[in-house]
């Protein structure tokens, strides 16, 4: 048993952890209460095994890539870093890529991530072609669009609890650069904002920051940012046309005291933040991608700051109707407390393509909270909001949600079981997360 | 035909194996993988042809087999540019203690069989006149220590045997470049305690066997803490350092 958590780094829960080194080992290795694990970005215990955590980042094989269609074969544990790093240079990306780019492949399709283009091209989900998958009734299956299509619309989003996915096949996107052309719009309001996302709906990838500290008529003031893949015509003479990602430079070396966030670091944080980018605002520019889509990943550890306790991220997605409503307020509850995150997260979904894939049309909101005093009373009342708009709350980010919220966010719930219990009868795959929100089988 | 330089990686299917194969093939190599099995060897080598689109192919290598070796090196399509034994055993040193099979097993894998394939290789680079033959040793080898001496002797005569094959052959053109990793978090040292700040990955390794073999650098310890590590550990009196338990 090993104590194991997610990059909130709450719940801390005992797990076995075992690392196969072949799809025959991955076979032995599942059990009752198995769950796959990626690289362990999902914030809350999703990556976390009922009893027994399968840990698949040995799997970084690419089996094939054909650089005339973009189309690569791969195994499960590939770093979405090592392909932006190896196939990059060659012209290709991830068609969708999230806030890190330190997740694997298996990871970005069992939570069928979204990236900053989702209002426009979907999530990671939708360029997979197929997926090599072991049941956890035992079977090692191949489903896709067309084949075990069930399977495939339960697995894409599914959080790893339709199987252990060994390998994909998927399409890369083809670029001429790795830059991106960026504008950034200040939104002195949330109205502002959410006027700025809708006008950005035909850029290619678009995200809001919102400074949550913010109060009253500056409540929502954001700096919006849109982005375009750089054509090579568009770079200054000399660049090269593929930047390099840097290791991450600065380690967090030690939790800091949660002392060190309180609502007046944040707020001189978040004042300094808006101003620089606000002074930004306008003309287009050329920015690399690293910086663009992973702002986060130039320091290691960072979820250290948060302190020993660690911290939640609290991510909905609240249908567009009503949204400016719901969303203010949110925000004003948030900017009341005083210890939220420094940024919030703002963006525009489309429709999701699994069963239990978190987007759905509307705006999302991603708030972090350090673990301390009362925040889990004060994120079930923002849940009730949530529920009462017809929003849901991101699994992959979630540790503490409710069952009740769960099912009223995710009615294709029942589906998803009848699938799973046809892949795998005696229930042997399970996480913390299922036991937490919808199992039906006792511990 | 290409012109593109090749390295024979024995001992492919170690996580170091793989980390160098990678860094080599990035940098443009056609690689060669050997290993004992074969079929396992078979995703790596796609894995390398996928990524970087160049040759690799895989070939059958037992370092326990020293009458295969001639066979082995005679039946190579070229000889490479570059050869890297990353062959090695750590073992269980309380087993070796009372086990006689599984001490030789230990010594044989870490420094009969390294050495004596190198040896080969280097008959063969020096009258070519041209070659770079890569010995992954230890910081193990450095001095003996209570807690692992079976596998550090050998690793200390596989560095003894690379010195002075260095010594030998560089004036032939032949450059000998010895590696001493110290803590690398791989399937070998999997459940072990490794010391954080001390501690690299695979793939860090692999990059340095690449930049030691294009710079021709004699003896690397990957990361520069170890150096001074291992220069305090064997300038320690024995008097002092028998009473060490480490
Ligand atoms: C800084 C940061 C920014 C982020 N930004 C975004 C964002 O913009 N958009 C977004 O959608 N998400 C975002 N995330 C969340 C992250 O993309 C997801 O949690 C992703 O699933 C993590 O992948 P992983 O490989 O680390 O998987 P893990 O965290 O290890 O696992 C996540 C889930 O995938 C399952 N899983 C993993 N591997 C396999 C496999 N081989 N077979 C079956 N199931 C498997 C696990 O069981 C678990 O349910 C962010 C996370 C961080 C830390």
């Amino acid at each position: 048993m090993t104590s194991v958590s997610g990059w909130g780094r709450f719940p801390v829960v005992d797990s076995e952890v075992l690392r196969p080194r072949s799809f025959g080992a991955v076979d032995a290795a599942v059990v009752a209460g198995s769950v796959a694990r990626g690289n362990g970005r999902a914030y809350g215990d999703a990556a976390i095994g009922a009893a027994r955590t399968i840990a698949m980042t040995g799997f970084d094989r690419i089996r094939s890539f054909d650089p005339a269609t973009g189309r690569i074969r791969l195994e499960a544990g590939v770093l979405l870093s090592d392909l932006i790093d190896t196939f990059g240079p060659q012209g290709f990306l991830p068609f969708v890529v999230p806030g890190t780019r330190f997740v694997s492949v298996g990871g970005a399709i069992a939570a069928d991530v979204h990236g900053k283009n989702h209002h426009g091209e979907g999530g990671f989900g939708r360029y997979v072609d197929s997926i090599l998958l072991r049941t956890g009734a035992g079977e090692t299956i191949e489903v896709s669009r067309e084949q075990n299509s069930d399977a495939f619309f339960a697995t894409v989003g599914g959080m790893g609890l339709t199987g252990v996915i060994l390998d994909a096949a998927m399409r890369l996107r083809r670029v001429e650069t790795g830059w991106i052309r960026e504008r950034v719009v200040s939104a002195s309001d949330l109205d502002a904002a959410m006027r700025a996302l809708e006008a950005g709906n035909s850029a290619t990838y678009s995200v809001a920051w919102i400074d949550c500290a913010a109060r009253g008529r500056d409540l929502g003031r954001s700096l919006i940012y849109l982005g375009e893949h750089a054509r090579a015509d568009e770079l200054a003479e000399r660049a090269d046309r593929f930047p390099v990602g840097k290791k991450p430079g600065l380690t967090v070396p030690v939790d800091l005291p949660s002392m060190t966030l309180n609502r007046y670091s944040i707020r001189a944080f978040n004042e300094l933040y808006y101003r620089m980018g606000a002074r930004r605002a306008g003309a287009d520019h050329v920015v690399s991608l690293y910086p663009y889509f992973f702002p986060l990943d130039s320091i290691n550890e960072w979820n250290r700051i948060y302190g020993r306790r660690g911290f939640l991220q609290h991510q909905c997605v609240i249908p567009e109707a009503g949204a400016r409503e719901v969303l203010g307020e949110i925000l004003e509850r948030v900017a009341k407390r005083g210890d939220a995150s420094f940024l919030a997260v703002l963006k525009k979904l489309g429709y999701g393509d699994g069963l239990l894939s978190f987007p759905q049309p509307g705006y999302t909101l991603a708030l972090d909270f350090p673990v301390k005093g009362d925040i889990l009373n004060f994120l079930e009342e923002i849940d009730r909001i949530v529920v009462a708009a017809g929003g849901r709350l991101y699994l992959a980010k979630d540790a503490r949600q409710s069952r009740a919220t769960f099912e009223a966010g995710y009615p294709a719930l029942s589906r998803f079981k009848a699938i799973r219990r046809s892949l795998d009868p005696a229930c042997n795959i399970r996480s913390k997360l299922s036991q937490r929100l919808f199992d039906e089988v006792k511990p | 035909m290409t012109s593109r330089k090749s390295v024979l990686v024995l001992g492919g299917s170690s996580d170091i194996g793989r980390a160098a194969a990678r860094a080599f093939a990035k940098a443009g190599y056609d690689v060669a993988l050997a290993g004992r099995d074969v079929a396992a060897l078979e995703p790596d080598a796609a894995d390398l042809r996928a990524r970087y689109n160049i040759e690799a192919s895989t070939r059958t290598f037992d370092v326990l087999d020293t009458a295969s070796f001639d066979g082995f090196v005679a039946g190579l399509p070229a000889l490479p540019d570059v050869v890297i034994s990353i062959v090695g055993l750590l073992g269980v040193q309380q087993d070796a203690e009372s086990d006689l099979a599984h001490a030789t097993t230990i010594m044989r894998s870490n420094y009969e069989g390294p050495a004596l394939i190198l040896g080969l290789f280097a008959e063969k680079f020096l009258a070519r006149g041209s070659g770079t033959i890569v010995g992954v040793s230890s910081v193990a080898g450095d001095r003996g220590r209570a807690s692992n001496y079976v596998y550090g002797s050998a690793k200390a005569g596989f560095s003894a045997f690379l010195s002075g094959l260095r010594a030998r052959t560089s004036r032939g053109g032949v450059h000998v470049v010895t590696v001493k990793p110290g803590f690398v978090r791989t399937r070998m040292t999997e459940g072990l305690k490794l010391i954080g700040p001390l501690t690299v990955e695979a793939p860090v390794v692999g990059d340095a066997i690449l930049n030691a073999v294009e710079k021709k650098i004699d003896v690397i310890y990957v990361s520069g803490k170890w150096r001074l590590v291992m220069f305090i550990i064997k300038t320690l009196p024995e008097a002092l350092f028998k009473k060490l338990k480490f």
